[in-house]
């Protein structure tokens, strides 16, 4: 048993309702859901499987699969649009092998691409870490990956 | 701090936070918005704090909410004055120190008007500011969003004292409905008759909810009003569940929003320990609980059912609305949902009046709205105007016109479902109806500006997709139509439209309206179907031409070098990541081989000297 996942279900009450707050908890820990923790959610809560399955395969925010070590949000919101951020996932899509959704054999970067982080005026924007990087033009966004270790 | 007992005590509160300030001690505030603190805010700040320590007792130092003129963070203004400089760095401290000091003005930190060219020393008289109405997003820039003392003095909570002390929940709910206040959400519903229906509704207990899932790509103001401003979307909130005598609220904010979910967070500790939330509050007997929950980044959890399903912790599917949420919603009681942007609205209209309230605006929509003014406008960032304020006002006035000398194409309204707006309609006085009558929507007010190098077809596909991916999939006409569309809009960008393409269109778009469940679904077809009204010819020139009339649509573009602006520097053959681009040696133009050409556009933006043609 996790004893990280039982503070979280504790610090909600094992209250059914809190399941998607619980499910952002153990999330930010491990930057996925472990089966194991899921499964302990389940028998804490008394929900089934297929229903906690149900919820983390819905919400964006989930993942079932383990992240790599730099997770990299980029916003593809209307403003980035038109300002070029689709050229901009390109050209990271190109450094790094892989598609939004997906993480590199290596877990070192996962990719996502994201609607609206909310700075349009910083567009084309991306996120790499909760680090804020904005006004990106192609070959400034691949150099801050490159920058990563 | 012990909690406040009576509307008195607030009042004593106040003279005494007021009492220990000088108005007329310089005060450095900084920005520490999103938008900024990722231009580096908080280095800014800190090394501020730094080298304001010696100088204790004579200069303040704040940090404050969002101001909403992005385009230039970070941003600092000094109080009393409001000397503004922008774009400050870290760097700059030290000078800024010394002019404060000195009380000389540094000019090289000033906002510098793109259109005169003249310097602007104070922020209210930069015109992206000069030209708005800022009612309810006014005080951002003058509070720390973590302390509710700042909010206090400013008259803070004065509403909710006056709420609870001198109004009955009747009274309360017929001064909104007087004052004609409309969800900002973006459907327009008159927010007084949802409190009367919840009020009304039987079955205990009622719940009052906040709506901050801003899920709409562009629209930024929920979060800028949450970060900067949280106790006045709380003040409201009170105020509200007072009068539909509601005990449990909840809040429901983006998990995208990590700073809305912190300063919100800070708030309800800080208005409970001040008794201005719990039990009792203000000694009015009146109690009310409030929660945090974080959005699991799901668009349709916007949608009202959706957000009480998430809320419950199911999947976020909305239901058929035969009976409305306000008789039963969450947990299948009587619940009231309203955005943001509305309850911040609440404890204006109490302090001054329905009458007041109902002197701003048009005929039928009143008081101010924040609109993000975003995409390629000079001025980004968020402005809150009175209602029936024109598209070129907004655009030209407050944005400073289009970026680099462009021509304006169209203004795209009302998120992804709401539509797009061309030039023959910029003197449109916006308001809730007028929008709609021009086949588009409030929404949530993102306002996004288009140029001539905008592709509408590619545009009409971008929101089809984000629709088409966030589409729960409950219902048929909203899952397939959307997925039958984008198919085709897939088809016409990349060079496979045929005739009749366009009508298939419609005829799914009529379907959808007619048919879909819920708001997501009747409305997505409007970006489609407001395009082909206004830019009908974009669509015929994919189809029939094979031609992108804005050179956006990748497999119907080339990129070429124009031989005689290309000195053979060699950058593009350096940054092609196709090895596509073949040096001829130095200064000869430099050949781009099409066959191999993925057409990214590295070439176009790394050439500093235009050399490099899309046709």
């Amino acid at each position: 048993m996790d004893k990280q996942v039982k503070a979280i279900l504790k610090k909600y009450d094992n209250r059914k309702e809190f399941l998607i707050s619980i499910l952002q908890d153990v999330q930010a820990i491990h930057h996925y859901l472990p089966r194991e923790a899921l499964q302990q959610i389940s028998d804490a809560l008394g929900i089934p499987m297929s229903r906690i399955y149900s919820v983390a395969t819905f919400f964006k925010a989930f993942s079932l699969e383990p992240r790599g070590k730099h997770l990299i949000n980029v916003c593809v919101g209307t403003a980035c649009h038109v300002r070029g951020s689709v050229k901009v996932l390109e050209s990271i899509e190109r450094e790094i092998g892989i598609k939004p959704g997906e993480t590199d054999s290596g877990l070192k970067f996962s990719l996502d691409a994201v609607n609206c982080l909310g700075c349009c005026a910083l567009g084309p924007v991306m996120v790499v870490d909760g680090a804020y990087h904005g006004k990106l033009s192609t070959a400034k966004a691949v150099e801050i990956l490159k920058a990563c270790d | 701090m012990g909690r406040l007992k009576s509307p008195g005590e607030l009042a004593t509160l106040r003279q005494a936070i007021l009492a220990k300030r000088d108005p007329n001690r310089p005060c450095i505030t900084v920005c520490s918005g999103t938008g900024c603190s990722a231009y580096g805010s908080e280095k800014v700040f800190a090394t501020f704090e730094a080298a304001l320590s010696p100088l204790k007792g004579k200069i303040d130092l704040r940090r404050t909410g969002c101001h909403g003129f992005c385009e230039r963070g970070t941003m600092v203004v000094i109080y009393p004055d409001e000397v503004c400089y922008v774009q400050v760095q870290p760097e700059d401290v030290p000078a800024i120190v010394a002019s404060v000091r000195n009380g000389k003005i540094l000019e090289r930190l000033l906002y510098v008007d793109p259109v005169t060219g003249k310097k602007i020393t104070l922020e209210p008289e930069i015109p992206f500011y000069r030209n708005q109405q800022r009612l309810i997003f006014g005080n951002n820039r003058r509070i720390d969003p973590q302390s509710i003392e700042d909010y206090i003095a400013l008259g803070g909570y004065d509403a909710l004292a006056k709420a609870l002390n001198g109004m009955t929940p009747e009274q309360i709910v017929g001064e909104i409905k007087k004052s004609n206040l409309r969800g900002r959400g973006g459907a327009g519903f008159p927010t007084g008759t949802k409190w009367e229906t919840v009020r009304n509704a039987p079955g205990e207990p009622k719940y009052v909810i906040v709506n901050c899932d801003e899920g709409d790509p562009g629209a930024y103001m929920d979060r800028s009003l949450m970060e900067g401003n949280p106790h006045s979307v709380l003040e409201g909130l009170v105020i509200g569940a007072y009068a539909i005598g509601s005990h449990e609220g909840f809040i429901y904010i983006r998990n995208e929003y990590p700073l809305a979910v912190e300063n919100v967070g800070i708030a309800l500790r800080q208005a409970e320990e001040y008794g201005l939330l719990g039990e009792n509050i203000l000694g009015s007997g009146f109690n009310l609980k409030v929660v945090i929950n974080r959005g699991g980044g799901a668009f349709v959890c916007g949608e009202s059912t959706a957000l009480m399903a998430s809320l419950e912790g199911q999947v976020g599917e909305p239901r058929a609305k035969y009976i409305h949420t306000a008789v039963s919603g969450l947990w299948e009681k009587p619940s009231c949902l309203n955005n943001v942007e509305t309850f911040a609205n609440v404890p204006l209209i109490i302090t001054n009046g329905a009458d007041w309230y109902r002197g701003i605006g048009t005929e039928r929509s009143k008081g101010t709205k924040i609109f993000s003014l975003v995409g390629k406008v000079n001025n980004t960032g968020l402005v809150e105007v009175p209602m029936g304020t024109t598209l070129r006002e907004i655009i030209y006035n407050i944005g400073g016109g289009i970026r680099e000398g462009k021509r304006f194409k169209a203004v795209q309204t009302g998120g992804p479902s709401g539509g797009m707006i061309p030039e023959q309609h910029l003197d449109l006085p916006i308001d809730f109806d007028e929008l709609t009558r021009v086949g588009s929507m409030m929404g949530s007010g993102g306002m996004i500006v288009m140029d001539e190098s905008t592709c509408m077809v590619d545009i009409a596909r971008y929101f089809i997709s984000f629709l088409e991916e966030e589409s729960c999939g409950k219902c048929v006409p909203c899952r397939e139509g959307l997925l039958h569309m984008r198919e085709i809009l897939d088809d016409i960008c990349e060079g496979r439209g045929k005739p009749g393409d366009i009508e298939v269109m419609m005829r799914l778009s009529a379907t959808m309206k007619d048919a879909a469940l819920c708001a997501l679904g009747q409305t997505a077809p409007n970006p489609v179907l407001s395009s082909i009204h206004y830019f009908k010819d974009e669509y015929e020139a994919h189809i029939n031409e094979k031609r992108c009339p804005a050179k956006v649509c990748k497999a119907l573009i080339t990129y070429s070098i124009i031989d005689e602006k290309c000195p053979g520097c060699g950058i593009c053959v350096k940054n092609c990541p196709q090895e596509a681009i073949e040096s001829q040696g130095k200064k000869k133009p430099a050949v781009i081989h099409s066959e191999n050409c993925v057409r990214c556009g590295i070439c176009y933006d790394v050439c500093r000297l235009d050399a490099i043609e899309v046709e």
